[in-house]
């Protein structure tokens, strides 16, 4: 038989598993997912940096790794949790199957756990930390260490190392894309649309930003609590001064918020799947969304004083979206690049394309 | 945008007569369109000729007219009862149809009433081949290359430009009938000319082929702010070329990575949004196997199977929703029913996979083509839920009602290799048992793949059970392996069977719930599923909703096939009301995603599992009942009773013994003679050769039929030797543990009582004459109501017998007999004390509620207190007629003669003055072209000469 391994809760719960990809003792945060496909997204998106992800649909990996779906070079997550993991993937483009890639990204993966019963409590209990391990009585020092454990930094951690340059087919503009810890669609969704990209990492000034004479800025998603990163908040500040225009996803909604004078709070459980209904204001419209956010923009009084709430999750009333009224920048805290989920609002990219454009004629 | 305010009065039209291609799902969707009306406090007007329906009932609407689905009858209505508008998507294509002829001759602008839910410009692009591809092209969605001729000179052509295989489409026919694929000149020739004569605009459409490309469904809505969303998506075991009804089909797709999924997601949303539909929508893709390359190939506009399907499948009330929306709501608006929290507007995330497994009727038309193409077969489905494929694929299989408990096949077992090799190429309703089998003798998966185009991911989880199958046998059943049989989702008895070892320890399933949301929102849908080594989330909702009241169970009535139709579910529907009036929580246990009853808010909460001794004891044990009924599922119910007695639940109702009672023959024999009360003679036999010596000292012709079968399943005439031998092969063929009762045939008027009794009185609601000779299947006989060639002493000769015959049997509830009137005699033919086919045709056409009664009685009422008095019920001053619907265009090789075997899929109520104005009513309402000249045909059978 299969070794047993074991999640044990920040709350004491423990629940019991086969392992597959690398093995060892591993902390985390655990947060879910509903998507029921995109597994390959989920696995490689930086955002879940430090986090333990537990997939809500039972079959994972049906049809195997495909390298050329993933959304960043390596998986940033700390451990993966499925009910089962498909041996025998079928798909004309799988490479192999989902274990031997976790082996070779060295990911813990863990399988056969009730993950219906594990998402319910963390729907009643909140995000916490866990860890998965040989044993399910972990030693007084395991368990100071599971619940002292913070993600921390996370943004520099998952950031590009250095500035790089995509150039689109027929480059009509250029972007910065400021890299928190980008999902590689959204690189895609701009060079598509006929911009240059060039990705600076999370620690680039904002002078260092305007002396590549962007036409407009991508301020990326990421991982982790936007709060923290005070130094990007500082420069953000400075480059909206520039009145350059702006398209903030995810991570990069909240930072331009915080830059802007709002504030941010932890969401008991988050959003993470792919059929988040958000809903337009003005046109009451609502698209279906790809999510992957713990934390969420606050509005009401704490919304800063130049920015109107564009978009509502339909769920639980959120900030799903900011406009701003004096300066030439607008953000969105799903992900309108998609890669999992519905392409419903990449006409986003259209609207920032738009945006630049204005600019550029404001300015001739 | 809230509730049209201009709309008061809104006309539904139904779907008419269960037809194959067109079944149970549309009563689920009208009767959820009409309550989701009501609720909204408008006036609904509903049309629709099939009595066997919930959505008929007068609760449902406020006008009900059970009236022939042709343009003149909805005409006069609209003239008559001038509704202001008219819902036209929730009455499968025979509504839909209706609704836009009636709008494109102008009569409903003359009338002023407004099309709801589709206008005929969306309908006509979708509908009209050639225009349907148009509109495609336009919005640069890729379709098959193929054209529409109207000849079959002009299909020949096409063909020979394109090349063979093509695929023959005829335009507006309920599922794809007259279709098919043609290989050759020959077969075109023939397949074309069919097609064009089936289509009422003489028109096909001739493709390419692409068979084995994937087939991939997705159901969608959309409201008029242009809010889509997409609620399920499907997986077709079988690859293009077999019907999607006629299909294995998995839910959510599983072979799709998310760039597959999301490209034809995003097809769905803009098909649904160029089509400006206003309600649901289902659009159909191939998908080509190793690339992105794929086409449309078919898009509904309308409620259909599919939809009811994904809502069964999800949680999601896809017919209230789009009812909603076609009077003004957009989906934003409406609430999720399931969390109570979040709203309509999203898709739901599913935490486990859905398995639907198509009914065929082969086992009634044993001579009939098995296969499979592009024109539907299959009379029913049932789903199943489950954490895998492997479960659920078992699950479906053992609720299908063939005979299994596994996908092992017996007749296959000892067929030599190549013969399983060859049987490979079949595409027929067997195939999935035969790649089974084909894994099990060690066939590659490779090789399979390649003959049968099925994706390999399916083929790999079937060799899951096969290894578990073979290492079951070989190393026999310990706790691990037991565990994992549970897993995989075998039965003891079959895990017994194929180990030879004993289950020591038993291991009941614990349940699921279907929350739309994959857990991600605390929901309270009482709707659950069973799972192994899980919380039993069941138990933790009764703990938290005690109400303190008594549980019942309502055990349900599977497949729809042929002999046990909607009329089943339609009394247990009843039953569940009735037991909740009488202040009982109620629990129904039902596998066919088609039903009213399977609607999580018709019962207090429903177990979507199927009904097989061990999944309904789980059910039992959870949820602990005061009593379970099984009188109202039909025989799928019925069977379970010793199953249940003998594990010490009580049956309410009429006692368990009393069904043994009517079916053995010698308990009934010796019943009728102390009652006095005459049978035509007969025997019971157990092998052919005792059927023969049986059929020869009763004298032919005789009557065959399998002992424990309501109302015909395999009963036959036969007139000879030779017969006897022929029918008893293919009755033995199935799985039988009862003998084989063979009668000596009278041919008499044959009528029909359908009766409550409460153990001291009886109340017959009205006495039928079936039209036919004895000897045809009642269900197959147009049943007249009032029977018209009984004199006053007959009657009551007809009364007394059927009173002390109910008294003798313990009824407490319903019961139905059948006799024959011979040579101004009375003889029983058959005594079922339970409720039957006719029993929502005669509540319908007498207006007694005669399922509240019986199971109030049931419960221990008297009828003397129930206000519809005893004895026989009074006779209305009009005549009803119910005229049988057969679907025999759709089979080919299907002798359409009829015989002691049913074969109707449906049926249809005529109601008039007088017997003539019903019987015309009835047959125009059937489909029956009735025209004033004609010649007729007359063809006897040898058997039939002399």
């Amino acid at each position: 038989m299969e070794q047993a391994r074991y999640l044990i809760l920040e709350d004491g719960r423990v629940f019991k598993g086969k392992p597959f990809g690398a093995s060892g003792q591993v902390t985390g945060e655990i947060v879910f997912t509903t998507a029921m496909t995109g597994y390959l997204e989920t696995l490689t998106d930086p955002s879940y940096y430090g986090q333990m992800v537990v997939q809500t649909f039972p079959l994972i990996g049906n049809y195997g790794v495909i390298p050329e779906d993933f959304e960043g070079a390596a998986p940033a997550l700390k451990a993966y949790i499925v009910r089962n993991w498909c041996q025998e993937p079928s798909n004309f483009r799988s490479e192999e199957d989902l274990d031997a890639f976790l082996l070779s990204a060295n990911v813990v993966g863990l399988w056969d756990v009730d993950t219906r019963e594990l998402v319910k409590i963390i729907r009643e209990r909140g995000v916490m930390n866990a860890v998965i391990a040989d044993s399910p009585d972990l030693g007084e020092r395991a368990l100071q260490e599971l619940r002292a454990y913070r993600i921390e930094r996370a943004v520099e951690q998952v950031s590009c190392g250095a500035e790089r340059t995509q150039r689109a087919e027929d480059g009509k503009r250029s972007v910065v894309l400021w890299d928190f810890g980008a999902k590689r669609n959204i690189a895609r969704e701009l060079l598509r649309r006929g911009c240059d990209v060039t990705s600076v990492p999370a620690g680039a000034t904002a002078a260092e930003i305007l002396a590549l004479r962007p036409d407009g800025v991508m301020l990326s998603n990421g991982p982790g609590d936007p709060a923290e990163n005070t130094g990007i908040i500082r420069e953000l500040g400075r480059l909206c001064e520039a009145r350059v225009p702006i398209f903030g996803i995810c991570l990069g909604h909240q930072l331009l918020a915080l830059a802007q004078g709002g504030r941010t709070m932890k969401l008991k459980y988050g959003h993470r799947g792919a059929n988040q209904p958000v809903q337009e204001r003005g046109t009451k419209r609502v698209y279906i969304t790809s999510q992957n956010h713990g934390y969420a923009v606050m509005t009401q009084d704490a919304l800063p004083k130049n920015a109107v709430v564009s978009f509502t999750n339909l769920n639980d009333d959120t900030c799903e979206g900011l406009d701003y009224t004096d300066l030439p920048a607008f953000s969105v805290q799903f992900h309108p690049e998609a890669c999992a989920g519905p392409l419903d609002t990449r006409f986003l990219f259209d609207r920032f394309i738009r945006l630049m454009e204005a600019a550029q004629s404001a300015r001739a | 945008m809230p509730l049209d305010t201009d709309i008061k009065r809104v006309m539904v039209i139904g779907s008419g007569p269960i037809v194959i291609g067109q079944a149970a799902e549309f009563d689920y969707a009208g009767t959820q369109a009409c309550r989701a009306l009501k609720e909204e406090g408008l006036e609904v007007l509903l049309v629709n000729s099939n009595p066997a329906t919930i959505m008929t009932d007068k609760v449902m609407a406020d006008h009900i007219y059970i009236e022939p689905l042709t343009l003149t009858t909805l005409e006069r209505i609209i003239e008559k009862e001038k509704p202001d508008s008219l819902l036209s998507t929730l009455g499968g294509q025979t509504g839909l149809t209706l609704s836009m002829q009636l709008a494109k001759e102008g009569f409903l602008e003359a009338h002023g009433v407004r099309l709801l839910g589709a206008n005929p410009e969306t309908i006509a692009k979708a509908e009209d081949r050639q225009r349907f591809k148009d509109t495609m092209l336009e919005i640069g969605e890729p379709v098959i290359p193929s054209q529409v001729v109207t000849n079959v000179a002009a299909a020949l052509a096409f063909a020979e430009e394109i090349g063979y295989p093509v695929i023959v489409r005829p335009a507006f026919t309920l599922g794809g009938s007259g279709g098919g694929i043609a290989g050759t000149e020959a077969e075109l020739r023939e397949i074309a000319g069919n097609g064009l004569r089936m289509s009422p605009i003489t028109q096909i459409l001739v493709e390419k082929c692409i068979s084995g490309w994937k087939e991939i469904e997705f159901e969608g809505m959309r409201d008029r702010n242009g809010n889509v969303i997409t609620i399920c998506s499907m997986e077709n075991f079988d690859p293009v070329g077999v019907h999607t009804g006629d299909s294995i089909v998995i839910a959510p797709a599983v072979t799709l990575a998310d760039r597959e999924y999301q490209m034809l997601r995003s097809a769905t949303r803009k098909i649904i949004d160029t089509l400006g539909i206003e309600g649901g929508c289902n659009c159909q893709f191939a998908l080509h196997p190793t690339s992105f390359e794929y086409a449309v190939i078919e898009v509904n506009p309308r409620v259909s199977r599919s939809s009811a399907l994904a809502s069964k499948a999800t949680g999601y009330p896809i017919a209230k929703v789009a009812a909603k929306i076609a009077v003004g709501y957009t989906l934003d608006e409406i609430k999720n029913a399931v969390t109570g929290k979040t709203s309509a507007c999203f898709e739901p995330a599913l935490d486990y996979v859905v398995v639907k497994l198509p009914k065929w009727p082969f086992d009634k038309f044993v001579y009939g083509k098995r296969t499979l193409g592009t024109q539907m077969k299959a009379t029913g489905e049932v789903m199943a839920i489950g954490p895998t494929f492997e479960q659920a694929i078992m699950k479906a299989v053992r609720g299908a009602e063939i005979s299994l408990d596994s996908l092992n096949l017996p007749k296959l077992k000892d067929k030599p290799m190549d013969a399983i090799g060859r049987l490979l190429h079949n595409c027929d309703d067997e195939r999935l048992f035969v790649v089974f089998e084909a894994l099990k003798r060690g066939i590659s998966i490779e090789e399979i793949a390649e003959i049968t185009m099925i994706d390999r991911w399916f083929l790999h989880k079937l060799n899951r059970l096969v290894a578990f199958e073979q290492t079951l046998e070989r190393d026999g059943l310990d706790d691990e392996r037991y565990l994992e049989g549970k897993k995989l989702g075998y039965p003891d008895r079959v895990l017994e069977r194929i180990s030879g070892g004993r289950v020591e320890r038993h291991l009941s399933a614990g349940y699921r719930m279907v929350d739309t949301c994959a857990a991600e929102f605390e929901a309270q849908t009482p709707y659950f599923y069973a799972d192994y080594a899980c919380e039993n989330e069941a138990a933790a909702f009764l703990a938290k909703h005690d109400t303190g009241k008594r549980r019942v169970i309502v055990f349900g009535s599977g497949p729809i096939r042929i002999g046990q139709g909607i009329e089943f579910d339609y009394a247990s529907v009843h039953c569940v009301w009735s037991l909740k009036q009488a202040g009982f929580e109620v629990v129904i246990v039902n596998n066919n995603p088609e039903t009213v009853s399977t609607d999580f808010d018709t019962a207090d909460r429903l177990y979507f599992e199927p009904l097989t001794p061990e999944d309904v004891m789980n059910v039992v044990e959870t949820e602990q009942p005061y009593g379970v009924v099984v009188a109202f599922g039909g025989q799928t119910a019925i069977k379970l009773t010793r199953h249940l007695v003998a594990r010490g639940v009580r049956i309410l109702g009429t006692p368990a013994d009393s069904i043994d009672a009517a079916e053995d023959r010698e308990r009934f024999d010796a019943l009728l003679s102390r009652l006095r009360i005459r049978r035509p003679r007969g025997q019971t036999v157990k092998t052919a050769q005792q059927a023969l010596v049986a059929a020869n000292e009763l004298g032919y012709p005789v009557l065959i039929r399998p002992s424990y079968v309501l109302g015909g399943q395999n009963m036959i005439i036969a007139f000879s030797d030779e017969d006897v031998t022929e029918y008893m092969g293919i009755i033995l063929r199935h799985e039988i543990d009862n003998p084989i009762l063979i009668d000596q045939y009278l041919r008499g008027t044959e009528i029909e009582v359908d009766a409550i009794c409460d153990g001291e009185d009886i109340l017959i609601p009205g006495i039928m004459e079936h039209i036919e000779r004895a000897g045809v299947h009642s269900g197959d006989s147009i049943a007249v109501y009032p029977a018209w060639n009984l004199n006053g002493p007959l009657i009551e000769r007809v009364i007394d017998h059927s009173k002390r015959l109910a008294l003798a049997l313990d009824t407490r509830g319903l019961i139905n007999i059948q006799y024959v009137i011979y040579e101004n005699e009375i003889y029983v033919i058959e005594v079922n004390p339970r409720s039957s086919r006719t029993v929502p045709y005669i509540s319908k056409v007498t207006g007694v509620p005669m399922v509240d009664l019986a199971t109030r009685a049931m419960l221990g009422e008297k009828l003397t207190d129930m206000g519809f008095g005893t004895g026989l019920y009074q006779t209305p001053p009009y005549v009803a007629v119910k005229v049988p619907v057969f679907s025999f265009e759709k089979l080919a090789d299907v002798d359409i003669l009829l015989d002691p075997e049913m074969k109707s899929t449906g049926e249809v109520l005529g109601i008039g003055k007088t017997r003539d104005e019903a019987l015309y009513k009835g047959l125009v309402a059937a489909g029956y072209n009735m025209k004033r000249r004609g010649g007729l045909l007359v063809t006897v059978r040898d058997s039939d000469k002399g």
